[in-house]
């Protein structure tokens, strides 16, 4: 079908969340590096970080070609209130186990996102989705295999795991805030939407947490889902965290690697 | 005293200087795992190299991205280091006229003459 100006806004709404929520998350989960828990996992959520900037990189590059700017202009010289990213990917680390319990929600989110996006009507976006496919399954392993190896550790490391399930879950739904574009989204064929992404989400999330021996918080208990990110309002933390992230760029922006 | 550092994450860390490092219990120290990574299907499995992981799950995703993030991988193995039974360098010696037992390589058979010869033939 022929877009319309409407499904081009939509699909730039899009793409920018998604680069966002990678760019975001990828900084944030660098942050360990050097300072993981033990050598051989310091090495793989570094990796995997990494992975993140290259994936939003992708994201960015595909708006480029829609008419944004350049990709560093646009990783680098906005402020907070210009990102459209999830509560959930700025907030600060802390405990390793809110790390993980955010790596978890997050890639299986994105790895269902991805396989949609498979076969989204835009082309682009599907053969980018289609690239990195292995990458993401990897970080779904991770994730799950960290998730059951905790929730089988010790009496500490099971309490600890389920009680950062249950304090990052009302975050993580705000992966799915929805945008105003939804339905130009699902009728144009580029993407199915947040609401079923969100469905497929919490059973893949509950039926994995369940093998595990920890429990899945109920979707209809939380009232304080972490809203606003998509329109640009944030926690105190996002500004903190693109100042530290853009200093060098700042310092010259034409600077050459 | 808090240590301090160029780096922002190591101050938000607020690591003291005097900390001491204790002993490491059993959860802590984990074995080790021998790496042997294929890159092509059909071909060996050669060794990379060793890690530290609680079980073979773990130890297989460390394994990933210890020695396999770079390069071509198509299936990785892991092998607990106790596992693995090795000859004594004592023994060394068992190995000593090895090299100069040319006649158990195909080289030398009397019928490699004659291929020779007659690949030599062809290429005139």
């Amino acid at each position: 079908m022929e877009l319309t100006e409407k499904h081009v806004e939509g699909l730039r709404e899009l793409l920018y969340k998604m680069a966002d929520d990678l760019l975001i998350i990828g900084h944030r989960n660098s942050e360990w590096t050097g300072l993981g828990p033990v050598l051989e996992e310091d090495i793989a959520f570094s990796s995997m970080a990494q992975d993140k900037i290259g994936q939003s990189l992708a994201m960015y590059e595909l708006l480029h070609q829609l008419g944004e700017n350049e990709p560093d202009i646009v990783a680098f010289t906005r402020n907070d209130k210009q990102f459209h990213n999830c509560h959930l990917v700025e907030l600060p680390n802390g405990e390793y186990d809110f790390s993980l319990a955010r790596h978890f929600y997050f890639d299986h989110a994105d790895a269902i996102r991805f396989a949609m996006l498979e076969n989204s009507s835009f082309e682009p976006l599907a053969m980018v989705a289609k690239k990195f496919k292995g990458e993401i399954k990897y970080h779904t392993m991770h994730a799950d295999v960290w998730m059951k190896e905790l929730a089988n550790g010790t009496e500490e490391s099971k309490a600890r795991m389920q009680s950062a399930i249950d304090s990052t879950f009302p975050m993580a739904l705000g992966i799915f805030e929805e945008g105003d574009y939804e339905k130009e989204l699902i009728e144009s064929g580029i993407f199915q939407g947040e609401a079923a992404l969100k469905e497929m989400w919490y059973q893949k999330i509950s039926e994995t947490l369940q093998r595990c021996g920890l429990q899945a918080p109920e979707l209809e208990s939380v009232q304080n889902a972490a809203l606003g990110g998509r329109k640009g309002f944030h926690t105190e933390h996002l500004q903190p965290l693109l100042s530290e992230m853009t200093e060098v760029f700042a310092i010259d922006p034409t600077a050459d690697w | 005293m808090i240590i301090k550092s160029l780096d922002p994450r190591i101050n938000r860390a607020g690591i003291d200087d005097e900390a001491q490092i204790g002993i490491q219990q059993p959860l802590d120290q984990w074995q080790t795992y021998e790496v042997f990574q294929q890159k092509k299907r059909g071909t060996h499995h050669v060794h990379v190299g060793s890690l530290h992981a609680p079980d073979h799950e773990l130890a297989i995703l460390f394994a990933k991205e210890q020695y396999a993030r770079r390069g071509q991988c198509v299936n990785l193995w892991v092998v607990k280091t106790s596992e693995v039974f090795a000859t004594a360098y004592e023994d060394e010696d068992i190995f000593a006229t090895t090299p100069e037992k040319k006649y158990r390589e195909p080289e030398v058979y009397k019928v490699m003459d004659r291929i020779q010869a007659y690949k030599a033939k062809q290429n005139q």
